[in-house]
Order: structure tokens, then C-alpha cells, then sequence
């Protein structure tokens, strides 16, 4: 495989220590093939592999054949045969394997496409509220990376298994052929090797996976422990006694996968015993069928050298077993997050969108992310009519980004009710009602294309003239000024960083390409420092006016820039005069 | 393909390995001798084979004649098991020692490296490289490592051996083995010029499903996430073709190892054959040379095989290396010399400067000077630097320009000459958002002194205004505090942080308060606490709110450090203030 891409897109990283490894059910792993669909090619690509390792096994026998034989000293003539399929083997067998594996990758590879257009269709109702909360990130590389093993198993298990069992029965058949007792020696090595070597592996692969996964996330929490802590434990002189406490850990981890160590190689010495055995069984064999005269001493060179080469079909199927325990989580992961309820439930006859202007009323919502989950919403009041700009207080975990869901449709409502110029938006489409409503989220994505198209992305008829103009109103005038490549500078994964600020303020012109008539600002200072995000909230104000603004935030700044503030405790809307706002600025920090 | 750019041809071990990791300087050694014992076995094997197929043509079937060979080759068996087993239990153990002993060398370097380096990184990223970013050395020590030894020794012995047996078939397999590397570097090289080209393709397709599913919120937001699957198909069916472009060259590699491989065979065969057929040569020969020969090849199809091992294990490897690398100060070597005592001891800070790039100065120039037992107010807007500036007192960052002169009784000192470790012992810091162990009260406040009794952590909860906190958890001090130190207020976990610096009894309190909304009860209890230690320790605080302020004895203020400032080489001065209360001891000596 020297230097060969593997097609696994950047970014999916393996390794993910957080998320707990869901228990792996052998009925996901199906699903994860049915959601692939093979392809016929793949099936072929299986008998090219086949073809390849027989043509190898092939090579061994005729050149024995040729070599006991000429001892014989027969007529040239009586070789020609051998020495032309010699030759024929020997070159047969790269040339198929090369078409081998071009073929599978090709069927993997369209596999792939498909099984990820299927996921995707099943993530779409999902998105967002059921796409994990704070750790969405990982969550959805994760997920990608588990439709991706999809590859792993048609590439790097089914197809070996396919070929595995092809090559043992050819080569069996041309041993039982030969001599039907070194067929049994042979079919006893062959299942030792294919069979009891890989269950052996796939076992203590699982076995050690479970005791290291405890131990690994032991280790990690104290590594994140040490990595957040650091300045103090530093400037404590408790920073050693840390790392002390940390090779401990360590030792735990190191102590477990010596013991794997020891079973991986018995493993591995079982699978060469098998081999040896075998050439060792059929020799014996082959000796008492030459003296009783059953096979003559050139075809016992065929017998005694062909299991030398019969094995090397079995060389993946370890690995294949240690993958399939790894494609299994991977399955039962996928298939977990897909089975789950969708948060929102379109109506089937929805009411059409009513007319502007658009006041929105929440009236004792209550709301909740998933059933049995507490309460984070119990009975919010909330009146937005059109054009009023309202701040949302409250501190991490009070319910904010459920307030937000909420009027974004990304979550139904349990009792009370959200309506828009008098119609429950529970009535409506929720693409409709998103017609209406706007976010600007503190994720934001940032797509990797262009900056047209990450634009036009909100509006996908705007030409260039508005697509400009709304970054002047988000305030991007001078930072588009200096790009090198106008609207089609490159952004996201592969192109250019933008800062923190300057994220927000693209999803903000986003935002006012898509004009909606109600802009819910979600988080737009979080991770900015205090001048910068009073400028930010400023600007986003300033651009959005003339709509209806709910800012919803943890932070003080741009706060003095709404019309009224409430906070949101315990479940419910609370009013915040200014005056309990006020004060807590940097020194400096005010410019007015 | 990893998120990186394609580099060149890297070597097969790469020397840092060997630098940081003992345990694969022994691993190496173990594998050389298996892989000469195997060496020795596989040639045995060979003749033991051959005798089991000659004596039998020759007639010699009885059991006398074929219990010799039948021995040999089943002790052959055994050892080769054994070696097997040897061979894998030895790397895998290797494995796990090499990535303990990285883990364990990235995190002490990471300590020190510091806070200020810590915290240009992420903690998840870090604990994910720590824990399972090593994981690619298994296969790297498993099957590449073995298999490259084995390719050293095996094919040369096996030449060797048939040359002795047949000169013809041992100057075939002498003069096509070197095809094989050189074919495989020729083809790679192709290979790796055509990915190049293509890499910003592959790398935008192959991402492009990933890009699309962490987008979703934004789609559903824009109503735009029904229409993609379609997209997802186009453009994952472009990606195949343009990696199908990209794997017919690479797999041509394999395929022409191969192909080297199987038609030597073949050559030798038939040459052996038609030698055999002329009466030239004897049986048992033809197939000794017959039975090594792929032995010959076998080795290098195993590293082709583990390449990917290799190139993972080794990328893997690099990131470790990337932070190890990471040089620990501009000096290199430590600083050694002891701190001077603190409570003798003037601190002046002479245009100490902090950039962490070129085009923003974080801090400063700033000029001052903090003398023993006073109390020092450190005022500025945000950005100026104030934070910086605890970081540059506590060593954590070294100016970029400037210094920092300790001037002792016997004479001044620079900071950047004094074992960190020894000065930072005589300072107690508290930070804006002090960091709370997951472990019990008592715990956290014993990582500033070890050795303190439970009264004298009551009695520093006490100073520190934190009485009430202590009589309101369930279990005292033994109540464990959740991850982060959650179930504390930001309030509470400042007072928590005060008691440490009063446990810890050092000269010199460095205390940045909070920017975020403390409440009023809490404010005032830090300016008494402050106030509290003023007395009996020299105290520098950043304050952003007037309370502290009262009683300073002198008052630096910072104004924002940007380009223009730098620029025009301003000098960011000290602002000696009346000291209203002041004692006649404590004057401002500015």
C-alpha cells in the first residue's frame, strides 16, 4: 500500500476519549451493510482477489510440478505445459491483484457515497436539537467517522473473509484432488489459522479495548485536569506531585496492554504453528501415500509445497477480526444517535404563513430537551411585538439556548404556546416559520467554499451588489477591502482563518441576507473580550434595526443597547431593570 | 492522508524515537534478534522441506529414513511459534512502554512549558493526544518495525544460500530484488507529485460531507438541509473518481513488487527446470533454491503491506515530537540560581515588554517598581495587559523585552536568572477564575501548603471571608467539589482561592480579581482581605473596581497596549498616589 491515500476525509479523527463507547449490538452491524448497499462490484472485485492468491497457490504447484518432474528426466516436450503456466501464473497473479484492489476501493469508495447521502437524509430531521448540545463538534466527527468504517468492513473485512474462504476451498480441492488425506491435514491448519487465530484476536481486542477504555478516560480527566490547572498547580509547586499522581495512571494503562501483549502473541504463534503443522502433517502423510503407491513422488512436491502458499490468504483475517469489534461501536454509535426521536414534529396539514407584521407571544411555554428530562422552560411569558429589541439574561444552564430552540422550531413545546401574528407555530411548517425567524448562533458554521456561497447560502438569487452591501452592514466593509480574492476568497476548513469576531459578523450578514422580519442574536460576544464584543453587539443592533431583536446572552455587554432585559431563572422570564445591570465595566472598558 | 500537506519521503525510524523513547532503543535490539534466529529458521525450514519431498522420490520412504527431517522440521515448527509469539508479545509490550514513555515526557514538558504556553492550547486536544494519539505506534512497532527487519536480513541470507546451491538462481533473485525499492520509490514519487497536484481537490471533496454535517444547524436555520443529499452524492462520487485517479498509480507500486516478485519465481523455476532436465543439476537443489527464493521477496511484500503503519505511526509520533520540541526558554537551559528573599527585596520592571506576535504588543513597555510590604493597585483598560504583567511577576512568561531586576540587599538580580520553581515558592496567586481540583475542599486547599492542619485551613476560609461557604456544604471541608469546581458560585470559588493565598503564607500576593459580576458581598470581602494581608506581605492587585483601590500605597496604571503605543516608544509610567492610609513605613519609594 505504499503511499497510497487512504479516502478517509481530513479532519476525522480517530481517536475521541470523551464519548463513552456505546455497547456494540451485531444487529447494527447489518444495518451499517444495508445502509451501504453493496455493490456487484465489490463481489467481483472479491473474485479478482481470489483469482490473484489461486494464480500465486498456482505458481507453487507448477513449479514443483516442473521441478520434481524434470528430475525425471522426461522429453522437454512434457514440460512445455508446466513451463508456460509457470509463467502464465507469475504474471497473472499481480495483474489481478492490481485489478483486485482497484475494483474494491472503487465499490467501497461508491458504497461510501451512498451510505453517506442515507445518513445524512436521517440526520436532517435530527438537526440540531438532537445533534448533542455542547459537544456537537465531536459528536458529529465522530459520527462521520463512524459512517466511514462502513469502508473498513467492505474493504478490510467482508472482502477478506470472501477471499479467505474462496482460496481455502480451491486449495483444498486441488489437495483432495491429489490426495484426499493431506486434504484433512490441510482443512485442520486452515481453520486453525483462519478461524481459531482471528476469534482469539477479535477476543482479546475486545477483552483489552473494555479495561483500557476505563482506564484511558481515568488518565484523560486528570491530563485535562493538569492542562486547565496548570497555572495554579504551577504556581502552587503541586504541579509535580500532579505528574506523580498522573504516571500512576499511566503505569494502569501501560500494566494492561502488556497482559494484551502476551495474548496477541499467542495468537500470532498459533497462526504460524498452523502453517508448519501443516507442511509437517502433509509431509508425513505424503511420504505413506507414496510408499503404498497411491500418489507418485513429483505430485508429492505439490502436495507437501502448496499449503506453503494456501496460508497466506489467512494473513488479514486478524486484523479483520480486531476491526470488527471497532466497526460493531462504530455501528451501534451510528445507529444510536440515528433511531433517536426528532425533536420537532412538522404538522401534516400546515397552515399557510400569515401576513406580516409579525408579533410573536410566548405564552406559558414549557419545554423540555427529551422525555424524563427535567423541566428547563416552565412557564415562559415572553411578548415580542414587531421592531422591539429585548435582552435575555441568565446564567449558564438557566435555559437559554432552550428559550432559543424554541423559537427557532428546533424543539416543540410540551404545554403553552408560541404564536406569530396570531397562528400557533405549532401549525406551521417549521421551514415556513424560519421564513420569519432568524439566528445568528454562536456556532455559526462557516462552510469550506467561498464567501459567495457561504452567503448565498441565505439567499441563494442574491447577486453580488447584495451580497455586498450586507457586509457593509455587518460592518465587514474594511475586512472585505483587504481580502485578496473578493467574494470568492475561501473559507472554513482549507482556506482562510477568520477571528472570532470576524465569524460572527459573516453569520450576521447571513443572517440580513435572509431578512427576516425577528433576528434571535444567541451568545454573539461569547469568547470576545469586552471592548470588542460591546463593539460587535453595537454593530449588530445598529444593522438589524427596524426588526424585532431577542439578544441572548451571559454577558453585560451591549446590554445598555436593548429596550428591556429579562432574566431567565428557574424556568421563567424574569423583568431586569437597567439599574441591576449597570456597573461591573472594566476601568476603561466603557467608551461612552 | 492527514490534514497536513504531503511531505517528503521520511525515514523509516525516525531518530527522535530513539532520542526520547529508551524503550525503543532496546525494541530495536530484541527485534534484530528475532529476526536472525527467524533468519537462521527459515533457511532450516527450507532444507528440512526438501529432504521431506527428495527422500520419498528417491524412494526412501521408510520411517528411518524420514524420521531425521520429520524432527528437524517439527523442532523448526516449534521455534518458529515461539519466535512468533516472542516476536509479537516483544512489540506489543515495546508499544506500550514507547507511548508510556512519551505520554509521560509530553506532559512533563508541557508543565514546563507553562501556563502561557498551556494556554495557547487546548486541554481536549491535549488529553486526546496524550491518551489515544499515540495509539498509532502499535502498528508501527507490531508489524512495520518487525517486518523492516526481517526485509534487512532475509533476503540477503537467502541470496547467499541459493548462490551457494545454484550461482544462476542467485544472481536472478541478487539482481531483481533491488528492482523492487527502486521500483517502489520511482512509482511513489509519481504518486506522490500526482496527490500534490491534486491535494487541495481531495482534501476540499473528501471534507466536504464532514463541512456539511457540522453545518447542519446553519442549513436548517437557512432551510437549505433537505437539498444536500444530493450534493453529498455528487460530490462524494467526484472524490472517488479523483482518489481512483490517485490509487491507479499508487497501486501500481504493489503491483509491480509483486510482479518482480511472482516472475522471478517463475524465472527461477523454469531456469532450474530446464537445468535439472539437462542432468546439471540434483533434485534436492532445485528445490531448496524452489522453496527459498519467495522467502527472498516475502519480506519486502510485508513492509509494501506496512507502509501505511509506518507513515501513521511516524505522523503520530510527530505530534508528540511537535510539542516536546517545543524549546522551554530562549536560553535553553534552566535557570538555576536561588530567589532572593522577597521580603527584602525591591521588584523594578525596567520597559518590560510582552508580544506574542509582531504586529500587537500584549503589555507594555511598562516601567515600576514594587517594594516589600507594599500594597500595589494595578488599573488599565482591557487588553493593556494587566493579567500579563502577574504572569511576567510569577515567571510564567518571560519579556520579550525589558527585564525585571530584583534588588536585593546583596545587589540586583535579573528574574530571568532565578530557578523559577524556588521563586515561584515564595508567592501566592490569585487568578481571575481559580482553577478547583475535583477532589474535597480540604485537598484543594492543602495543593498550597501540604502540610496545613484542618484548623489552620478553617482558620484561612475564616480570613478569606469564606465562613459561610464552609457551615453551608453538607460535609465541611471533606465536601468534594464538582468537575471545575461547579456548585460554587464565582464568588465562592474566589474566596476559596483567597484562603490558599492566605495558607500559603508567602511574601509576595499576587491577586487578579474577577472582571465578571462578583457579587457586592464578595467584593467587599476580597478588598478586606486584601487589606488583611496588606499589613504583613507586599500585595499587588488588579483592580477593576474602586473598593480595591482604597488604601494603595502606589497605583500602576497600563493603558492599552497597541501598535501607536509601541510605536512611539512611550514610556507606560508609574503614578505614585498619596497613600491615605498609608503607614510612615510604607511611603511610596518611587
Amino acid at each position: 500500500m505504499s503511499s497510497a491515500p487512504n479516502p478517509r476525509p481530513p479532519g476525522a479523527r480517530p481517536g475521541d476519549t470523551r464519548r463513552p463507547p456505546a455497547t456494540a449490538r451485531p444487529g447494527d452491524t447489518r444495518r451499517l451493510l444495508a445502509t451501504a448497499r453493496p455493490t456487484a462490484r465489490l463481489g467481483v472485485g472479491a473474485l479478482a482477489g481470489a483469482a490473484a492468491l489461486l494464480a500465486g497457490v498456482g505458481l507453487t504447484a507448477t513449479a514443483a510440478w516442473l521441478i520434481a518432474r524434470a528430475a525425471q528426466a522426461p522429453g522437454v516436450l512434457t514440460l512445455t505445459v508446466a513451463i508456460v503456466a509457470v509463467r502464465f501464473f507469475g504474471i497473472a497473479r499481480p495483474v489481478l491483484r492490481y485489478l483486485e484492489r482497484l475494483l474494491s476501493h472503487d465499490a467501497a469508495l461508491r458504497v461510501l457515497a451512498e451510505a453517506r447521502a442515507r445518513v445524512y437524509d436521517r440526520l436532517v430531521p435530527l438537526a440540531p436539537a438532537r445533534l448533542g448540545g455542547q459537544r456537537r463538534g465531536d459528536l458529529l466527527a465522530r459520527l462521520v467517522a463512524d459512517v466511514d468504517s462502513v469502508q473498513d468492513l467492505q474493504l478490510r473485512i467482508l472482502e477478506p473473509v470472501a477471499v479467505a474462504v474462496l482460496v481455502s476451498a480451491g486449495c483444498l480441492g486441488l489437495v483432495a484432488w491429489l490426495l484426499p488425506s493431506a486434504a484433512v491435514v490441510l482443512g485442520v491448519g486452515l481453520l486453525l489459522a483462519g478461524v481459531a487465530a482471528p476469534l482469539a484476536a477479535g477476543a482479546t481486542a475486545r477483552a483489552s479495548e473494555a479495561r483500557l477504555a476505563g482506564a484511558r478516560a481515568r488518565l484523560s480527566t486528570e491530563v485535562v485536569d493538569l492542562v486547565r490547572g496548570a497555572g495554579d498547580l504551577i504556581a502552587m509547586g503541586a504541579a509535580p506531585a500532579r505528574l506523580a499522581r498522573i504516571g500512576e495512571r499511566d503505569l494502569e494503562l501501560t500494566r494492561i496492554a502488556h497482559r494484551a501483549a502476551l495474548a496477541a502473541g499467542l495468537g500470532a504463534g498459533l497462526a504460524s504453528l498452523a502453517v508448519g503443522a501443516t507442511v509437517w502433517g502433509s509431509a508425513l502423510v505424503g511420504a505413506g501415500a507414496v510408499r503404498s503407491g497411491r500418489i507418485s513422488g513429483v505430485l508429492l512436491a505439490v502436495v507437501v509445497l502448496v499449503p506453503l502458499a494456501a496460508f497466506e490468504c489467512l494473513a488479514p483475517l486478524p486484523q479483520a477480526a480486531v476491526l470488527l469489534t471497532r466497526v460493531r461501536r462504530s455501528a451501534a454509535r451510528l445507529f444510536e444517535l440515528l433511531d433517536a426521536t426528532p425533536a420537532v414534529h412538522a404538522p401534516a396539514a400546515p397552515v399557510p404563513l400569515p401576513e406580516a407584521p409579525y408579533p410573536l407571544l410566548l405564552r406559558g411555554v414549557r419545554a423540555r430537551w427529551t422525555e424524563g428530562a427535567p423541566l428547563v422552560l416552565d412557564g415562559v411569558d415572553l411578548d415580542l411585538p414587531p421592531g422591539r429589541r429585548v435582552g435575555i439574561v441568565g446564567a449558564s444552564g438557566a435555559g437559554k439556548s432552550t428559550l432559543v430552540a424554541v423559537l427557532l422550531r428546533f424543539l416543540d413545546v410540551e404545554a403553552g404556546q408560541v404564536s406569530l401574528a396570531g397562528v400557533d407555530t405549532a401549525e406551521l411548517d417549521p421551514d415556513e416559520l424560519r421564513r420569519v425567524v432568524g439566528l445568528v448562533a454562536d456556532d455559526a458554521h462557516i462552510f469550506g467554499s467561498t464567501l459567495r456561497e457561504n452567503l448565498r447560502l441565505a439567499r441563494p438569487v442574491a447577486g453580488d451588489a447584495e451580497l455586498l452591501a450586507a457586509l457593509r452592514r455587518a460592518h465587514l466593509g474594511g475586512w472585505y477591502a483587504g481580502l485578496p480574492a473578493g467574494l470568492d476568497t475561501w473559507l472554513g476548513e482549507g482556506g482562510s482563518q477568520l477571528s472570532g469576531g470576524e465569524c460572527r459578523r459573516v453569520a450576521l450578514a447571513r443572517a440580513l441576507l435572509a431578512n427576516t422580519p425577528v433576528l434571535v442574536l444567541d451568545e454573539p460576544t461569547e469568547g470576545l473580550d469586552g471592548q470588542t464584543a460591546r463593539a460587535l453587539v453595537a454593530d449588530l443592533l445598529d444593522a438589524a434595526s427596524g426588526r424585532t431583536v431577542v439578544l441572548v446572552t451571559h454577558r453585560p455587554e451591549g446590554l445598555d443597547l436593548v429596550e428591556e432585559i429579562h432574566q431567565l431563572r428557574a424556568g421563567r422570564l424574569w423583568p431586569v431593570s437597567r439599574r441591576e445591570m449597570g456597573g461591573g465595566f472594566p476601568v476603561g472598558g466603557r467608551d461612552r | 492522508m492527514s490534514r497536513a500537506e504531503p511531505r517528503g519521503r521520511a525515514s523509516p525510524v525516525d531518530p527522535r524515537l530513539l532520542r526520547y523513547a529508551a524503550g525503543a532503543r532496546r525494541h530495536l535490539l530484541v527485534a534484530a534478534g528475532i529476526g536472525v534466529a527467524t533468519t537462521l529458521l527459515v533457511l532450516v525450514q527450507a532444507f528440512a522441506v526438501t529432504e521431506l519431498v527428495v527422500r520419498p522420490f528417491a524412494g526412501q520412504t521408510g520411517s528411518a529414513a524420514l524420521r531425521g527431517p520429520l524432527l528437524l522440521l517439527a523442532v523448526v515448527v516449534a521455534c518458529r511459534a515461539g519466535l512468533a509469539v516472542a516476536g509479537e508479545v516483544a512489540a506489543h509490550r515495546a508499544a506500550a512502554t514507547v507511548k508510556s514513555e512519551l505520554r509521560r515526557g509530553l506532559l512533563a514538558h508541557v508543565v514546563a512549558l507553562g501556563p502561557s504556553w498551556l494556554g495557547r492550547q487546548r486541554a481536549g486536544e491535549l488529553a486526546t493526544l496524550v491518551t489515544r494519539g499515540t495509539d498509532a505506534l502499535d502498528g508501527y512497532f507490531a508489524r512495520y518495525l518487525p517486518a523492516l527487519v526481517t526485509a534487512a536480513l532475509v533476503p540477503a541470507a537467502v541470496v547467499a544460500v541459493v548462490s551457494t546451491q545454484n550461482p544462476l538462481s542467485g544472481l536472478i533473485v541478487a539482481a531483481t530484488l533491488p528492482l523492487v525499492p527502486v521500483f517502489a520509490v520511482l512509482v511513489g514519487m509519481a504518486t506522490r507529485a500526482r496527490t500534490a497536484r491534486q491535494w487541495h481537490t481531495l482534501a476540499a471533496l473528501g471534507g466536504h460531507f464532514l463541512d456539511v454535517v457540522e453545518g447542519l444547524p446553519t442549513l436548517v436555520v437557512f432551510r437549505r438541509a433537505k437539498a444536500q443529499a444530493a450534493t453529498i452524492r455528487e460530490v462524494s462520487d467526484s472524490h472517488r473518481r479523483a482518489t481512483m485517479s490517485t490509487l491507479r498509480l499508487a497501486f501500481l507500486s504493489s503491483a509491480v513488487l509483486e510482479l518482480v516478485a511472482t516472475l522471478s519465481v517463475a524465472l527461477v523455476a523454469v531456469s532450474i527446470g530446464l537445468r535439472l532436465l539437462g542432468g546439471g543439476l540434483d533434485l534436492r537443489t532445485g528445490l531448496v533454491v524452489l522453496v527459498l527464493t519467495p522467502e527472498a521477496y516475502w519480506p519486502l511484500r510485508q513492509v509494501g503491506a506496512h507502509f501505511h503503519d509506518s507513515v501513521e505511526g511516524l505522523a503520530a509520533a510527530r505530534e508528540v515530537f511537535a510539542v516536546l520540541d517545543t524549546p522551554l526558554s530562549p536560553g535553553g537551559a534552566r535557570p538555576a540560581r536561588p530567589a532572593p528573599d522577597l521580603r527584602r527585596t525591591t521588584i523594578r520592571l525596567q520597559g518590560v515588554q510582552v508580544r506574542y506576535d509582531r504586529a500587537k504588543a500584549a503589555l507594555g513597555p511598562v516601567e515600576a517598581s514594587i517594594a516589600p510590604g507594599e500594597l500595589v493597585g494595578l488599573v488599565g483598560p482591557s487588553g493593556s495587559g494587566k493579567s500579563t504583567l502577574l504572569a511576567v511577576l510569577l515567571g510564567f512568561l518571560a519579556p520579550t523585552a525589558g527585564r525585571v531586576v530584583l534588588e536585593t540587599p546583596d545587589g540586583p538580580v535579573d528574574l530571568a536568572e532565578v530557578d523559577p520553581d524556588d521563586w515561584r515558592a515564595q508567592i501566592a496567586w490569585v487568578p481571575q477564575q481559580p482553577w478547583l481540583a475535583p477532589a474535597s475542599l480540604a485537598e484543594n486547599l492543602r495543593l498550597a501548603r501540604a502540610q496545613a492542619s484542618d484548623d489552620e485551613l478553617v482558620e484561612a476560609l475564616t480570613q478569606a471571608g469564606a465562613g459561610p461557604l464552609l457551615a453551608r456544604l453538607p460535609d465541611g471541608l471533606g465536601t468534594v467539589l464538582g468537575e471545575r469546581g461547579a456548585g460554587l458560585s464565582a464568588g465562592e470559588r474566589q474566596r476559596v482561592a483567597l484562603a490558599r493565598a492566605f495558607l500559603r503564607r508567602a511574601p509576595l500576593v499576587l491577586l487578579d480579581e474577577a472582571s465578571a459580576h462578583l457579587d457586592e458581598g464578595t467584593e467587599s470581602v476580597v478588598a478586606a482581605a486584601v487589606r488583611g494581608l496588606a499589613g504583613r506581605h507586599t500585595v499587588v492587585v488588579v483592580a477593576h473596581r474602586p473598593a480595591l483601590l482604597q488604601g494603595v500605597d502606589r497605583l500602576v496604571v497600563l493603558s492599552a497596549a497597541d501598535p501607536a503605543a509601541a510605536r512611539t516608544g512611550a514610556v507606560r509610567g508609574e503614578r505614585a498616589e498619596p497613600a491615605p492610609g498609608g503607614g510612615p513605613d510604607r511611603g511610596a519609594a518611587a
